[in-house]
């Protein structure tokens, strides 16, 4: 038997191992984020059939599409990241191993995160195409950040609860939809604002209220994960 | 080494544990048989700390579950139905990542070693979804013996298995008990469990029913004394 080594290290050894393991396998099997990429483009072409609109109207819903497909596209990958440690019963291994129980949940949360921002990466030049709209808008960015930061933290806790069921496809957008819209509201007005080139300071109220729910849900997330992971 | 105090566990109202006691000394190779749904994958998941206890006492080397948790785990391996490995990463990658998991020093040379013992040194840069079965449990069985664990816990770790890749992982599993590691198997095959056990316990009507040393003269009629205790 080995010594252990210090505490935080361990941990964030313990973070960094799921999230290489997480893009590492993904590297090989291309299933997550191509499924979540074919499903986002999907969405927007849809999107573009469905709504014909004209410059004003478009300035107003599209911060509603882009954050539509982003939740669908994400819910999808958040499915198919748990559903990967269930098959093969890789959940038990990962909760065997000597580590803070949180170190397994930000390392699928970041693993997520960075799979889900590979996706608003294609998404918004792709809608910048498709409906012609400038979404290089400084602030835009950092609001995409903050609400998938607190997306995917109540996200891969959902979606770790919903593992464990049958149901899982389905269970997962019926817990995590209600449960994110606190995220998602002022994800989607402090989007909104930026794109009508409203003054920050008018929508400073949104982004506060969005860095609030990211750190409620994160850190409560990080508390209840070992007890949500456990029979 | 494993002390258990009239362990009860309950899934809701049905009771599958009920005031279990067992007793592993260091470096015993118990073998713990008793029919589908006696509670044996139970037992050996609140032992992994995978579950809590409703009731009792558990201790693994004197550290107290479930309060003691992640000392446990560090000091445990555990085997089960599934191999507990990524389809989509190499053996080598899989016991690197356990490797990392654990915080292990010298994780390459002690992956080397491990790829040796389970004979798939030369299948290392392959995904695990191409391996068959039981190459597959042989490095599930490389997985669990990573950290070097002084308590091994094996859930069924023959089951798909064909003759000949069920005698390859009973070699692996002798040398690993070989070194005095204190081993708990659970079976459903008494000759096998026979063969490489120093003592069985049945477990029946969520206790343990019957324990048997080697040497004793039950010991070479199993199956009957197994179907006798099994039916209660």
């Amino acid at each position: 038997m080995r010594a252990p080594p210090a505490r935080g290290s361990a941990f964030l050894r313990a973070v960094g191992a799921v999230v290489w393991k997480d893009l590492a396998a993904e590297l090989r099997s291309r299933e997550l984020l191509g499924a979540m990429l074919v499903f986002a483009l999907l969405v927007l072409l849809i999107f573009n059939f469905a709504l014909e609109l004209d410059v004003r109207t478009r300035s107003t819903i599209t911060a509603g599409v882009l954050w539509v497909t982003f939740v669908f596209a994400g819910t999808l990958g958040l499915n198919r990241s748990m559903a990967v440690e269930k098959d093969r019963g890789c959940l038990d291994g990962l909760l065997l191993a000597p580590v803070d129980r949180s170190a397994i949940f930000f390392g699928k949360a970041g693993a997520n995160l960075a799979f889900l921002w590979i996706v608003v990466a294609v998404v918004l030049p792709v809608y910048s195409l498709l409906y012609n709209t400038n979404l290089f808008v400084p602030g835009l960015l950092g609001v995409i950040v903050l609400g998938t930061i607190g997306y995917v933290a109540v996200g891969t806790l959902l979606a770790a609860m919903a593992v464990q069921a049958r149901t899982r496809d389905v269970l997962l957008p019926i817990l995590l939809f209600p449960v994110v819209l606190p995220v998602l509201i002022p994800a989607v007005k402090a989007s909104t604002g930026l794109l009508q080139g409203v003054p920050l300071a008018d929508i400073d109220t949104w982004i506060r209220l969005l860095v609030a729910y990211d750190v409620i849900f994160v850190v409560v997330a990080w508390w209840v994960f070992d007890f949500v992971v456990e029979e | 080494m494993i002390d258990i105090r009239s362990l009860v566990k309950t899934f809701g109202l049905k009771p599958v544990l009920r005031g279990l006691n067992l007793h592993l000394e260091a470096g015993d190779f118990v073998a713990l048989l008793g029919p589908n749904g006696a509670g044996k994958t139970t037992l050996l998941r609140i032992l992994a700390s995978l579950a809590r206890p409703s009731l009792g006492e558990v201790r693994l080397a004197g550290h107290r579950l479930p309060g003691e948790a992640a000392a446990v785990r560090r000091i445990l391996g555990v085997v089960s139905h599934q191999p507990l490995l990524y389809g989509d990463l190499t053996a080598e990658e899989n016991l690197r990542f356990y490797a990392r998991l654990y915080s292990l020093p010298q994780a390459k040379r002690r992956i080397d070693e491990i790829l040796e013992m389970v004979g798939l040194d030369r299948r290392r840069r392959d995904r695990v979804r191409e391996y068959s079965r039981g190459m597959q449990q042989r490095l599930a069985i490389g997985r669990a013996v990573l950290h070097d664990p002084l308590i091994l816990l094996f859930d069924e770790p023959h089951t798909g298995l064909d003759q000949e890749a069920s005698a390859m992982l009973d070699g692996v599993l002798r040398q690993v008990a070989g070194r005095g590691r204190t081993v708990l198997m659970t079976s459903h095959d008494l000759l096998r469990a026979a063969d490489l056990a120093s003592r069985i316990d049945i477990l029946s009507g969520g206790v343990i029913a019957r324990s048997l040393t080697r040497g004793q003269a039950e010991w070479d009629d199993l199956p009957a004394l197994y179907r006798a205790v099994a039916r209660g």
